[in-house]
């Protein structure tokens, strides 16, 4: 039966059902029993668990998130939380070194299933170390796969495929989607990793978006199909082993394409689909691609800083009439 | 204080055998190292080998283990197959990491463990991991984590003192302080000498001679036990000795960073020279043994030697687990 429910609680329904369904999955992270840090993604997760299953972390991003990769080593299915992006850099010497090498390095010998799941938490004056999407450090990184949901559906099925994954998955989940609604079944589903979502079609011009940024380009697009212009979309999903067909074809089919990606834009995730348009659909482009992404610059406190800082659909709609004139 | 524990003639032998295993493989490997027969980065363990073989003999098969880039000798004390060891270390298809790995990545999961690392202290947070994936599925083993003194340097070290303290893991932290970490001896980079004294207000911490097995054994032996009960992790500091350099067959002697006393002075306190060991066992089975090793490392040579290099069309294989 399809319902209506919130991202944020289809986190919490993967999570709750994830953990019903295997004594082998587990949760660890800083605040996972604080309904501050994890939003309402988390809410009644502890009560009905307890703190042998949901287990409430002292700061120690590095080595807690270790713990999770040698438990997943032993063959357990752990979920590491890490409520901020820009707190994980300190566990990238085990994400890396351990977590992402393991199965390579140990000729195939010693897979890693765990899921790190880190939170995308900007805006509000929160400043340049409270704010970051730092998608693209990961998706460079060999043996990891790095997903990043935009509805609620998505986020349900793509958490409950990270963590059945037999290699470590980082998901990547926006606070700014957290009320966004959409259908979700109430059973468990997987949705795919690697596979892109064509989220709207049409003819016109290609956007290829991840995470917060393809709802923003579903409402340009909407507003602009008054105006006679038809945009397709497509949502990337995973962008790490990321789904090189579905931007290919879509390129050949309308010869314009804009990237739309809410991180840094050197050598960014925009970057990389620009590339890969280019090396392998080159003939079919009528006009250079476009990249639409936050400046390299940190993120302002200010909130009059950050309104020019950050990408709504305005900015979308803007650059897709700058390139159909 | 020295332990009072009197083992068996059995264990004797156990232990003599997995010592001069150890001491043959390293010697062996020393050899085709400076001949430029193999490349891969070698840290030797000889001089070192009573900690591997007393932690290991303390505990069972299914216990897990976790060692670093100086690893070849906590994998022959777990019981690795040592064809598969010296393959790996000629980088060879039949290595226990099919090539990939060479001397500083080795895994044996037949008898639990796990990859060694080489990041210093890299291994300490996922052995923690395995420790807390015995807690919560309640099997009852223990996991032995192995790292030198420079590794309690790192941060997450002092991480996973405290989070293994908070959770009462059943981690067994054995700490080789062989006084250097590279060329850096240790009074260079830390103001104290003792390691167990950073882990005492978080566990049982002790600082035993780590080139008497007997009493690594002993040590570990009664670790496990309290591990096992729930009670916890412990720390031992072994203290020992290596007899090479960082990496590699040389000594560092005529790098001004030791002296021929130094080393002579560890060489008398050998520990497979052990009275306590060798009082018990016979010539002749002292000779035996001898044999058997030498015919031991003769074949994994051989095995290695004999086996094919990775086929080039595999590189881009197991990048993910399917």
């Amino acid at each position: 039966m399809v319902r209506e429910i919130t991202y944020a609680d289809a986190i919490k329904e993967a999570f709750d059902q994830l953990l019903e369904s295997s004594p082998d999955t587990f949760v660890m992270g800083i605040g996972v029993k604080s309904p501050w840090y994890v939003g309402n993604s988390m809410k009644g997760i502890f009560d009905k668990y307890g703190e042998e299953r949901i287990i409430d972390i002292p700061i120690s991003e590095n080595g807690i998130t270790g713990i999770t990769i040698g438990a997943a080593m032993a063959g357990m299915r752990p979920i590491m939380v890490h409520p901020r992006m820009d707190f994980m850099y300190l566990a990238m010497d085990q994400i890396i070194n351990s977590a992402s090498a393991a199965n390579y390095m140990f000729g195939g010998k010693s897979n890693v299933p765990v899921t790190i799941r880190s939170i995308i938490n900007r805006g509000g004056e929160q400043g340049a170390q409270h704010s970051q999407a730092s998608q693209a450090m990961y998706m460079h990184i060999p043996g990891i796969k790095v997903v990043m949901p935009s509805t609620p559906y998505d986020a349900k099925g793509l958490l409950v495929s990270s963590v059945k994954d037999n290699n470590p998955v980082i998901y990547i989940d926006d606070r700014w989607l957290y009320n966004e609604k959409g259908d979700v079944p109430e059973e468990m589903y997987e949705v795919p990793i690697g596979k892109a979502n064509i989220i709207r079609e049409g003819k016109d011009l290609t956007i290829v978006a991840t995470s917060y940024m393809v709802s923003q380009a579903l409402v340009a697009a909407e507003e602009l199909a008054d105006k006679g212009i038809d945009i397709e979309i497509i949502d990337l999903r995973t962008i790490k082993p990321i789904d090189e067909d579905a931007i290919i074809t879509s390129v050949k089919k309308t010869g314009k394409l804009l990237v739309v990606d809410a991180a840094w834009r050197h050598a960014g995730v925009a970057a990389e689909v620009s590339a890969i348009a280019s090396e392998k659909a080159f003939s079919y482009l009528k006009q250079p691609i476009h990249r639409l992404t936050l400046p390299d610059c940190h993120a302002p406190a200010s909130s009059v800083l950050e309104e020019v800082y950050y990408i709504r659909s305005d900015k979308i709609k803007e650059k897709i009439q700058e390139m159909i004139k | 204080m020295k332990t009072n524990l009197k083992i068996s003639k059995e264990q004797s032998l156990a232990f003599y055998k997995d010592m001069l295993r150890i001491r043959k493989f390293e010697e062996a490997i020393s050899d085709v190292s400076e001949d430029k027969e193999i490349k891969t980065p070698c840290h030797l363990y000889i001089g070192q080998e009573a900690i591997a073989v007393g932690a290991c003999r303390a505990v069972e098969k299914e216990d897990y283990a976790f060692a670093f880039y100086r690893g070849h000798g906590h994998y022959i004390a777990k019981g690795g197959d040592t064809k598969k060891m010296v393959a790996e270390i000629f980088c060879k298809s039949t290595g226990c990491c099919k090539g990939r790995g060479g001397s500083m990545h080795l895994i044996s999961p037949e008898v639990n463990l796990f990859g060694s690392t080489a990041i210093v202290a890299g291994q300490i947070a996922p052995a923690a991991g395995v420790a807390l994936s015995s807690k919560l599925r309640d099997d009852k083993k223990v996991t032995l984590l192995f790292f030198g003194e420079g590794a309690t340097e790192e941060g997450v070290f002092s991480e996973i003192v405290n989070f293994a303290s908070l959770k009462k893991l059943p981690l067994i932290m054995i700490c080789e302080n062989n006084n250097a970490a590279a060329h850096m001896k240790l009074s260079e980079r830390q103001p104290i000498d003792d390691m167990y004294l950073k882990t005492e207000p978080y566990m049982p911490s002790f600082q035993i001679d780590g080139n008497d097995v007997i009493e690594v054994y002993s040590k570990v032996k009664e670790a496990a036990e309290r591990a096992r009960d729930g009670q916890g992790p412990t720390f031992i500091e072994c203290m020992t000795f290596r007899w090479k350099g960082h990496v590699g067959p040389l000594l560092d002697i005529d790098k001004g960073l030791r002296t021929a006393q130094e080393i002579d002075s560890w060489k008398a306190k050998d520990p497979l020279l052990n009275k306590d060991i060798l009082s018990g066992l016979l010539d002749s089975e002292i000779r035996d043994i001898e044999l058997e090793v030498d015919d031991e490392v003769k074949q994994a040579f051989r095995f290695a030697r004999e086996s094919s290099k990775p086929d080039p069309a595999t590189l881009l294989d197991d990048i993910y687990a399917d």
